[in-house]
């Protein structure tokens, strides 16, 4: 039997993993991996809480589908704006974004 | 399934045709059109052809009949007119059509300022686009107003920060723009991660996501809705741009044009505030919670307060200048989500409404002038008064009635607002609010004092304003004038109460 709270430490742990990468990456893909894990992890808590403790209704899962396509088309922007990024700094690292400051 | 539910939504249905018939329109009429007839004529200082006026005027008209069609709310303030569709997922209510007129107003006038933007030689192939994505950030904040689901309000604050990174890094080629963008994305997408995570935890001590039983479910406080009414509050705080979640706020603001920083300091903060009193007073209406969320947003009102005023002083570029004193106003329009009053919900949307005006009129001007000099430094505006009287007139006006000084309508939305916190007991967050609008009338006068008193050797020459823009500067000066002088508009608006 699988509790609950195995597959709820997963998708914390996955959390602050995508915090970890958040802050630490130096490449914005990176940065952008980060946060899909963060958002996965969402999806998985959505997944899980609706399986195991409301299993009556669908709500969870259609809630993480969404997600799941809304963070397709933020990715889709992210690296449009990455394209754009690298073509003018040929580098998408963090380290060039430094224009403005303070 | 009844699909005739779908024409409950009269302000969607309405907007979705206006973005269609904008987007058709940008799409067949061919590029090499836009591109051949105009050649040489559209041209930064000549005066652009018939065709690309008629091409970025469309759009705005079409606007303007939405705008006009929706004005008012067409019932009268009871729930009996209410409409709540798709088993409670869309409510909408008096209220809404209020808060969503008044970001209809700010988005015309947005897109009359951004004319002269738009017929630039780089941009007019553009301009539908630059339409199109914004009034498809305005669909968005209207589905995050009229939620009534989580998954709905998700779905629209995403349909509101997608588009707008595509909005910021607008001008391609431009580095600062582009700049502006990733770091919008990576924070938006961030933040949002961070909230998703806060409803998955809400979703898990609830069980449902509609706000009305959610709010039953809630009776108890757990250590996992606790955590996710943090998180939540946290995403809509990045939304509002509050310290501590407004890092983000003052570079995105410097890169992006200057019409999509008017955009975004208005009206994604004011339809997210919105959204915010609706969450906190539907989901998190019992008891322990109402103090906990109280707690915290009194922390985030005076840190955003003192903590952008204090940066505000020491910014020279005029529109790092705008996104400091954009966060310390965001701090006020939260004090009337404190307490969860009907007073403090007519306050808010009040001051939403005189804040758009006065600050889009500011940004108008600012917006004008950089385009005609390419300056936006503070120390630029030296001397202003001498060459362009009367662009500094409208700034003084605009800048007055955001320090709220009166008569202008930034005194009696300030006023309002800290009537109905005191009201609900928050006197000591009020009072912190009270000094720091003295110390906030300080750095607006220097920019007055800088257009006034301060001597320039060679100030910002004598330009002739594009017709669209005075407009736009016009609308803005006499709607704060209005605001304060009369008091029907607030009469009006607390007929409807509370109202959600």
């Amino acid at each position: 039997m699988i509790h609950i709270e195995y597959i709820l430490i997963i998708s914390a742990v996955m959390m602050f993993a995508g915090i970890y990468g958040f802050l630490t990456r130096r490449s914005t893909l990176a940065i952008l991996l980060s946060i899909e894990l963060m958002l996965n992890s969402a999806d998985i808590n959505f997944a899980v809480f609706n399986r195991m403790l409301f299993p009556e209704g669908h709500e969870g899962y259609l809630f993480s589908l969404f997600t799941i396509a809304i963070a397709a088309a933020e990715s889709a922007v992210a690296i449009a704006i990455m394209i754009n990024l690298y073509r003018m700094f040929t580098s998408i690292g963090v380290e060039k974004l430094k224009n403005m400051k303070w | 399934m009844d699909y005739s539910q779908f024409l409950g939504m009269r302000e969607e249905l309405s907007l979705l045709a206006v973005i269609l018939l904008t987007f058709l329109i940008d799409l067949f009429v061919s590029s090499e059109k836009k591109a051949e007839n105009c050649g040489n004529e559209c041209s930064l200082e000549g005066r652009p052809c018939a065709r690309m006026m008629w091409l970025t005027r469309v759009p705005i008209v079409l606007m303007l009949v939405h705008t006009v069609f929706n004005l008012l709310p067409c019932g009268a303030a009871n729930e009996a007119t209410w409409t709540s569709l798709f088993g409670g997922m869309y409510l909408h209510t008096e209220m809404m059509t209020l808060i969503k007129s008044v970001l209809n107003v700010g988005a015309l006038i947005v897109m009359v300022m951004a004319t002269p933007y738009l017929m630039r030689k780089e941009n007019h192939i553009k301009a539908g686009e630059f339409h199109s994505l914004l009034l498809f950030t305005l669909l968005g904040m209207y589905f995050m107003i009229s939620a009534g689901h989580f998954l709905m309000f998700f779905i629209g604050l995403e349909l509101a920060s997608i588009p707008m990174a595509a909005l910021i890094s607008f001008n391609k080629g431009c580095q600062k723009s582009g700049e502006a963008g990733a770091k919008f994305i990576l924070l938006a997408l961030f933040s949002s991660g961070l909230m998703l995570y806060g409803i998955s935890l809400l979703y898990g001590a609830c069980g449902t996501l509609y706000f009305g039983q959610m709010a039953a479910a809630l009776s108890a406080p757990n250590l996992i809705s606790i955590l996710g009414l943090v998180l939540v509050i946290s995403g809509l705080g990045f939304k509002i741009s509050m310290v501590p979640f407004h890092l983000w706020t003052a570079d995105t603001y410097e890169g992006a044009p200057t019409p999509v920083t008017a955009f975004l300091s208005v009206l994604s903060k004011g339809a997210a505030a919105f959204t915010l009193m609706v969450i906190l007073t539907k989901v998190f209406s019992v008891g322990p919670f109402v103090e906990y969320w109280d707690t915290a947003l009194q922390l985030l009102i005076v840190l955003s307060i003192t903590v952008a005023n204090l940066f505000a002083i020491r910014q020279n570029n005029l529109k790092r200048f705008m996104a400091f004193s954009a966060i310390s106003q965001a701090g006020y329009l939260v004090l009337g989500i404190l307490g969860g009053t009907a007073e403090g919900m007519e306050a808010l949307v009040f001051y939403l409404a005189v804040y758009t005006f006065a600050n889009l009129g500011a940004f108008a001007i600012i917006h004008e002038v950089e385009h005609h000099s390419g300056k936006v430094g503070i120390s630029d505006y030296n001397g202003l008064y001498t060459t362009n009287p009367y662009m500094a007139f409208c700034m003084t006006i605009c800048l007055f009635s955001l320090a709220g000084i009166p008569p202008f309508a930034g005194f009696f939305s300030k006023f309002f607002i800290f009537m109905a916190a005191f009201k609900a007991g928050f006197e000591v967050t009020v009072f912190i609010a009270l000094v720091n609008t003295v110390i906030s009338l300080y750095y607006y006068l220097l920019i007055v004092k800088a257009m006034y008193i301060n001597k320039n050797e060679q100030p910002i020459a004598r330009f002739n304003a594009n017709i669209s823009s005075t407009v736009a500067i016009v609308l803005c000066v006499i709607l704060t004038m209005f605001f304060g002088v009369f008091s029907a508009p607030f009469n009006f608006l607390s007929y409807f109460g509370f109202g959600i």
